[in-house]
């Protein structure tokens, strides 16, 4: 029999727990080529910003071992053009869709929340809090709780109440479950974790930075056990907030991880440049290996890691 | 999903071998060889399922021939691990390849005169290009230009495809010695060319652009950055380009080229965000106002 793959995040009820992550799924037309994005559980948009952005110079990737390092810079249209030709689109795909936003402070997350939450077809707002903060001195608003708070804040406030409200927290930070913490209190019904960790790749030849922001962003397998870590850590502490779990994924066996780690959806990102048709691969592989095991739900497997040890069903 | 877009598959290799200084690897692709139109390239998956080499690498087509349904080939210099494994590769091993990709070179609808140009491997999807237009009738002229003879790439295939076949080499060690661009003038006024098609390094393709513009005739030129997914989602391979409305915007060579023209690319400016590209720092704020425009350009 084939599993139920449904799933609830905050009142959300997706078909599947496969989410295209932000920023690695385009506008939805590029994988759109590969499969019916309809498939997907849900797609997180590239993080929309009030304005046009034209992003970091070129270079702005480099393989690392196990994964990549890439300093885009939030290149994007702006919500215009998001509103008037991505999201009619994605809409028209019956695509569930996650719209990730970015802005330099809390009243540009506030002003974008207002202007997502009246369009038909978001159905999730993410917030991408790795974001530098003017303010910050070149840290990110992820860096300090109490900034992440304030812009989840005034993204919660100024979104209608029913439109569930997602942070999406940095791994790389003091104490992640603090800023878990902070940003449910600040009223996110979710959480989404974890978005890439800083890092930098150096030519030996040049001694000189490989892409051309400096620090980039290092995602892929590599960062995917600091990324279980944190999800089972958020999910101790929290055990009643939702979670999408993101960073690495690149098989159904990496999303059962997660699953059991403690969220009840499951991000794909960097996979899908190495394997266009990743999230639909993924997602048969996991109810494969759902199958195998006898689950009749996914649910059924989420938060098994916290269980004692003999409570969970082994194969 | 549509007809015309790229497919993924696992392709089998018929066969993998040497020339001159490259690797040719020939897959069984039917489906990207019905769809494939010359300027179009490849992506392929290196190192096998758990590889830790996660970024496919993008590959012009070289060649595709109806052999066996349908089959594509692509070159390449071994210049890392992933290229390694690649030139390992034997044949009936199967490779992950994504195809084709890209917006290809515009054809001409009358029989003109086109000039290729090209600059290393780089040369590559110059050759079906040449048989492309020599089937409308078009006449084709080469100039092939690389650092050293070991690397000019397909002299006889070029000379044997085209009306000439001029040949550069930095070092001299075959045909002229120089740039591409130091015999291009000539070769347009003796073979009458209407039209360039230009493929290689940066550099290169910004000076042809330039003289194209010279010569007063069009140049369409494919560019090469490095990509991460090659499918127009990563965002890693962007040129500044001027559109039609005269806005420079950060174009992705995988989707919105690498097929470009030449007067399009803003060459000067590639690995840079110009001050005027739409969502640069400051954009905004120069468009509203025009003497903050003023004190950036003058700083």
């Amino acid at each position: 029999m084939n599993p139920d793959m449904r799933v609830r995040l905050a009142g959300l009820e997706l078909a599947n727990p496969v989410i295209a992550a932000a920023g690695c799924a385009g506008t939805g037309r590029e994988l759109a080529r590969f499969y019916d994005i309809a498939r997907l559980g849900a797609l997180a948009t590239k993080s929309v910003m009030l304005e046009p952005r034209a992003g970091r110079p070129a270079p702005r990737v480099a393989e690392t071992p196990s994964g990549m390092l890439s300093a885009i810079g939030l290149q994007g249209p702006g919500i215009e053009v998001f509103l008037q030709r991505d999201l009619p689109w994605l809409r028209s795909r019956g695509c569930t869709t996650v719209a990730s936003v970015a802005g330099s402070g809390a009243d540009e997350y506030a002003a974008l929340a207002a202007r997502l939450t009246a369009e038909a077809g978001v159905s999730m707002l993410e917030v991408n809090l790795s974001c530098a903060n003017p303010a910050g001195h070149g840290r990110d608003f992820a860096d300090d709780p109490a900034e992440a708070a304030r812009v989840v804040a005034a993204v919660r406030g100024s979104a209608e109440p029913e439109l569930p409200v997602f942070a999406k927290l940095a791994a790389d930070v003091p104490d992640p479950v603090a800023l878990a913490g902070a940003c449910v209190d600040a009223g996110a019904d979710g959480l989404s974790m974890v978005n890439c960790l800083r890092g930098m790749a150096i030519d030996p030849a040049t001694l000189r930075p490989v892409v051309a922001g400096g620090v980039g962003g290092v995602s892929g397998p590599a960062i995917r056990p600091i990324a279980v870590g944190c999800v089972y850590r958020v999910r101790a502490a929290l055990p009643d907030v939702p979670i999408i779990g993101t960073g690495g994924v690149r098989t159904g066996a990496d999303a059962l991880e997660f699953l059991a780690a403690g969220a009840s959806a499951v991000g794909a990102g960097t996979v899908n440049f190495a394997d266009p048709s990743a999230c639909v691969r993924i997602l048969r592989e996991l109810a494969e290996l759902l199958e195998e095991r006898g689950a009749d739900r996914v649910t059924d497997v989420v938060g098994a890691a916290h269980r004692p040890l003999g409570t969970v069903q082994g194969r | 999903m549509s007809d015309s877009g790229p497919v993924q598959t696992r392709s089998s290799v018929l066969t993998v071998r040497r020339v001159d200084a490259y690797h040719a690897i020939t897959v069984v692709a039917p489906q990207i060889a019905e769809r494939f139109r010359s300027g179009q390239f490849l992506s392929v998956g290196v190192g096998g399922e758990h590889s830790g080499m996660l970024l496919r690498r993008p590959f012009a087509v070289h060649d595709v021939k109806p052999d066996y349904g349908g089959t594509v080939e692509f070159l390449f210099a071994v210049r890392g691990p992933g290229t390694a494994w690649l030139a390992e590769r034997r044949s009936r091993d199967l490779i992950d390849v994504v195809g084709p990709l890209g917006r290809p070179f515009p054809l001409p609808r009358d029989p003109v005169n086109c000039v290729l140009v090209g600059g290393g491997s780089g040369a590559a999807p110059l050759f079906p290009l040449a048989h492309a237009l020599r089937r409308r009738g078009c006449r084709v002229d080469f100039v092939l230009g690389a650092a050293s003879a070991d690397r000019v790439f397909s002299a006889i295939s070029a000379r044997r495809v085209a009306e000439t076949a001029t040949f550069t080499t930095d070092d001299g060690s075959f045909g002229v010695r120089g740039r591409v661009t130091d015999a291009l003038d000539r070769v347009v006024a003796d073979a009458r060319s209407d039209v360039i098609y230009a493929c290689g390094p940066m550099p290169m393709l910004g000076r042809v652009a330039a003289a194209a513009a010279r010569m007063d005739i069009p140049a369409q030129v494919a560019v090469e950055e490095a990509m991460a997914c090659g499918t127009g989602v990563c965002m890693s391979c962007v040129v500044p380009v001027v559109g039609e409305d005269g806005i420079t915007r950060m174009a992705r060579a995988c989707v919105d080229g690498p097929v470009f023209r030449g007067e399009r690319v803003r060459f000067d400016d590639v690995g840079t965000i110009p001050f005027d590209a739409l969502g640069a720092p400051g954009w905004k704020a120069r468009g509203e106002d025009a003497g903050g425009a003023a004190e950036r350009e003058a700083g």
